[in-house]
């Protein structure tokens, strides 16, 4: 019998686990993908919002500051990219400036610190290539890039390492409610616990109904975005955002703690499946991005993706026991700034298990920290130190095998046994960046699929992209040639 | 800790690499190093086992891997008295930075070292374009890859990466891998282009695709990817002259497999933390007469410094390159200070040219030019050199065709007339005009 069964592994899952893993308690969390931090989690803004959005009364206000300063301590102790680069929503006219005034009251109310407003010019000081035309922007320095996938990721992988189970490829198809908690039903067996956390995302009211009706819909808001190559990462040192209008919500010029530059989103109500990008959202994208930062070169586009946001019919998250069924936790409709609560919302989670009459007691073992299998930059002092104390230890480490993001057979293999095994291509590419750069792991899939194989006694015919059925290969030459089709 | 210092590093061990590095040991330097980042050298035509290379060079037919051990073992036969060991080979080793003052920062299982050298070659090839360089909608799944990789995995790994292909491109790889594809029991279901003629060799189309029934269709392209974890679906769309989609044209392929072949990019990350200046219409180095690049002892060659359509013609231009390393090495590593300097332009329908700049008193017998023209010119066309208004050279040509790169050889004494310090000499490709 579990004390807790997570259905999720994205951030809010994670963070979950994170928390809880400290106390003893018998732990498991599931996930119907293939790998952790793979739904919203993996394609959103990778921004740590400094607060200033939400109204002060909210609980989203609430968690998102306090979600932030955990993030940093958070991202310092288990070794997650986090770069404190500050923000700027921009004015374009008096009509943005008036708004921009109410974000700045709001986010002095929520106690957002060091936030302010610029004059055109102070903040084309900051950020020389802002548009001529932007009169005036907010300025909130607390706001964050980080890597949002290894945040989710780092989490769950310290969960892990502090007992915590982890089942990936494991979807739940039902809940049984009885006296003492709940039956989870999978595809890979029924689980026995007292308390469930659904953290599932989009697919939210999708979980909660296998129990109950949901009193709340998820809104999927499909968003798009272009990253660019490392030659334009430079072009802002600061998160750009626009100010919202009745034209939209606006899009966001960013560096990302890679060093590439991350433009986008739009905002397309649809399917929770729907990652597909459209060249018309496309180049809307640019050209709005183009008020802002006039010269972002669109031809340096190395990757567009799209995300999906789970929107709610609510303006707040909704973290809810159901009435009906108590110890049975619902994390829903963690839309923006979501990112930036999670751990908070991990908190407030555990203080609701708290109240439910879970027993915390902690444990005296806890490992409160984490090493990424991924080296320094090479280049720098750091990294170039790095990477001769690795090739010293291990040669493996002095074989480039990624070469546009330059990353070592000895960083791939590390990664392949880490606590939470990446088994695909796109895992590996998460963990350590192999194929994230300009040829997008054309010279260096293959050579990581035979890593894979290698590493982890797999055919290189099962081995696939991302989630299962996304197989790279169709056959071996030679042997099923026409016959195997 | 002292290294030993080089007289010349050459960056890449596939067919530029080879060649320079030989060609300057055969001009005299004897403290050769070849870095290459695969286990073997040969570079990308160790993957490229099909047959059509040499006809120049050797005046054979060759394959891939035939064409490069020929060039490894004149690099692995160079060897004297004074210099027992040859040339230096490191494989399985990655230049991960180059400095203008010629430092070469290398990552092997060795470990993390810099290598000092008098000159440098750049010979690092390119990569392909991929999905994204060109911004294809839809979903993200798998079953895309680019020409090249699935033929590494073909050729080198022996798996086939799908069974129903649609190929978007008609570049040379794109149209020998969908050739490859069908040897191999895969459906080919179409090659699509999106001008109005193949952009790969004509012998390709002809023997890639027509012998194997292997359905061409021009002035389209894809718009869209479909399937959730592995491609389902593609969907083509006509495009006019200007390259936009004609609405209504749509048209969808059931495929399990969408290979890209749209065109290559010079690799020069490592050019440009060198300071190499790198040309906007070529993406590769701006170079001189002799393949030097704007940084002193610095060279480029091959792939990195413009696409080439045959190897052959990338040993010719490495050939140059080593020669001219050499003759910076032996000159005493002086830079060269010319008031003769002029500038060469792409004129009309030329998209580039190469070099961008020589040297009045170091042009030989002739000034080589390399370019690649914007369309097709049928019999009865020509280049024209122009200064000014004045016309400088003028070369007839039968045919001429973006998918082939076009060399044309000035003399000196035609160059001897130019004012070096007046307007760019402008290589231009007209109609014959009788």
């Amino acid at each position: 019998m579990y004390d807790v069964v997570i259905i999720g592994c994205g951030v809010s899952g994670a963070s979950c686990a994170y928390m809880l893993s400290r106390y003893n308690l018998k732990v498991a969390m599931l996930d119907k993908s293939s790998d952790v931090s793979n739904g919203t989690t993996k394609a959103n803004s990778a921004i740590i919002h400094a607060g200033y959005d939400p109204s002060p009364d909210s609980l989203m206000a609430k968690l998102n500051v306090r979600g932030t300063e955990l993030a940093k301590e958070i991202a310092a102790k288990l070794d997650v990219p986090i770069n404190n680069c500050g923000s700027m929503v921009l004015a374009f006219d008096e009509a943005d400036l008036e708004h921009v005034n109410k974000l700045c009251e709001r986010g002095v109310a929520n106690g957002v610190p060091g936030i302010r407003v610029l004059t055109g010019d102070e903040a084309r000081e900051i950020e020389p290539e802002l548009a001529p035309e932007v009169v005036g922007a907010l300025y909130a320095p607390s706001s964050c890039i980080i890597n949002p996938w290894e945040y989710g990721l780092a989490m769950a992988e310290t969960a892990v390492r502090n007992g915590v189970e982890i089942l990936l490829n494991t979807e739940v198809t039902g809940f049984d409610a009885k006296a003492d908690g709940f039956t989870v039903k999978t595809d890979k067996g029924d689980f026995e616990t007292r308390f469930v956390i659904s953290a599932t995302g989009v697919y939210a009211a999708e979980t909660r109904s296998l129990l109950e009706k949901p009193d709340y819909e998820i809104v999927p808001t499909r968003g798009q975005y272009f990253l660019l190559d490392k030659e334009e990462g430079k072009r802002v040192g600061t998160t750009i955002f626009q100010c919202p209008n009745e034209k939209g919500k606006g899009v966001l010029v960013s560096p990302t703690v890679d060093g590439n530059l991350i433009v986008g989103p739009d905002a397309i109500i649809g399917d929770a499946d729907d990652k597909t990008t459209d060249k018309d959202g496309l180049d809307k994208i640019a050209e709005a991005a183009k008020r802002s930062v006039p010269k972002v070169n669109f031809r340096m586009n190395i990757k567009n993706f799209a995300g999906v946001r789970a929107n709610s019919s609510s303006s707040d998250f909704i973290i809810q026991e159901s009435e009906a069924f108590p110890g049975f936790i619902d994390l829903a409709g963690i839309k923006s700034p979501g990112l930036s609560a999670a751990p908070a919302i991990a908190e407030y989670v555990v203080e609701m298990l708290r109240n439910d009459g879970l027993e915390l007691s902690k444990k005296a073992d806890f490992i409160d920290s984490r090493k990424r299998p991924r080296l320094p930059e090479s280049g720098t002092a750091e990294g170039d130190e790095a990477r001769r104390e690795a090739i010293a230890k291990d040669p493996a480490y002095g074989r480039i095998i990624c070469r546009c993001e330059t990353v070592s057979e000895g960083e791939i293999v590390a990664a392949l046994h880490t606590p939470i095994p990446p088994t695909t291509i796109n895992g590996v590419k998460r963990r350590v960046g192999a194929g994230m750069g300009r040829c997008q792991g054309g010279f260096c899939m293959p050579k990581v699929q035979e890593l894979i194989a290698r590493e982890l006694d797999k055919d290189w015919l099962e081995i696939c992209l991302d989630e299962n059925g996304s197989e790279i290969l169709a056959y071996k030459t030679k042997e099923q040639g026409k016959e195997g089709r | 800790m002292s290294e030993k210092k080089y007289e010349l590093i050459v960056i890449g061990g596939g067919p530029a690499g080879l060649a320079a590095a030989h060609s300057a040991w055969e001009s005299g330097l004897r403290k050769i190093l070849i870095i290459e980042r695969a286990k073997h050298l040969g570079g990308i035509l160790n993957q490229c086992i099909h047959n059509g290379f040499g006809l120049h060079h050797f005046k054979e037919e060759l394959s891939g891997p035939e064409y490069a051990d020929r060039f490894i073992k004149m690099v692995e036969a160079c060897t004297d008295g004074n210099a027992p060991e040859g040339i230096e080979i490191m494989t399985d080793t990655m230049a991960l930075n180059i400095t203008p003052d010629h430092e070469v920062y290398v990552s092997n299982t060795e470990g993390y070292r810099v290598l000092k050298a008098d000159s440098v070659i750049l010979a690092m090839g390119c990569r392909e374009r991929t999905r994204d360089s060109v911004g294809i909608a839809g979903s993200r799944p798998a079953g895309v890859y680019t020409a090249g990789t699935a033929q590494m995995f073909m050729n080198i790994m022996g798996y086939s990466v799908g069974r129903r292909v649609v190929v978007r491109g008609t570049g040379d790889i794109g149209l020998i891998m969908a050739r490859r594809m069908k040897l191999e029991g895969a459906e080919v279901l179409a090659c699509i282009g999106a001008s109005d003629h193949a952009d790969g060799l004509a012998r390709n189309v002809n023997q890639c695709l027509k012998d194997f029934d292997i359905p061409l269709l021009l002035r389209h392209t894809i718009t869209e990817i479909r399937g959730k974890d592995r491609v389902e679906q593609v969907v083509a769309m006509e495009v006019d002259e200007h390259r936009n989609v004609i609405p209504g044209t749509e048209q969808v392929f059931d495929c399990d497999t969408l290979l890209l072949s749209i065109g290559l990019i010079p690799e020069n990350e490592l050019s440009k933390k060198a300071g190499v200046p790198i040309d906007s219409r070529t993406s590769g180095a701006v170079v001189y007469e002799n393949n030097e690049t704007e940084i002193p002892g610095i060279f480029a060659c091959g792939n990195v410094l413009q696409v080439h359509d045959l190897v052959d013609f990338v040993t010719e231009e490495s050939i140059r390159a080593g020669q001219a390393a050499a003759e910076y090495v032996l000159g005493g590593c002086k830079a060269k200070t010319s008031d003769t300097v002029f500038a060469l332009a792409n004129g009309e329908n030329v998209k580039y040219t190469v070099p961008m700049k020589a040297r009045m008193e170091e042009i030989g017998k002739f000034l080589e030019v390399s370019f690649r023209v914007k369309k097709i010119f049928g019999a009865g066309s020509a280049v024209v050199v122009t200064q000014g208004d004045q016309q400088i050279a003028r070369f007839k040509r039968p045919y001429m065709s973006s998918s082939k790169m076009e060399k044309i050889r000035i003399p000196k004494a035609l160059i001897d007339k130019i004012d070096p310090l007046g307007e760019p000499l402008t290589v231009s490709a007209v109609e014959e005009v009788e």
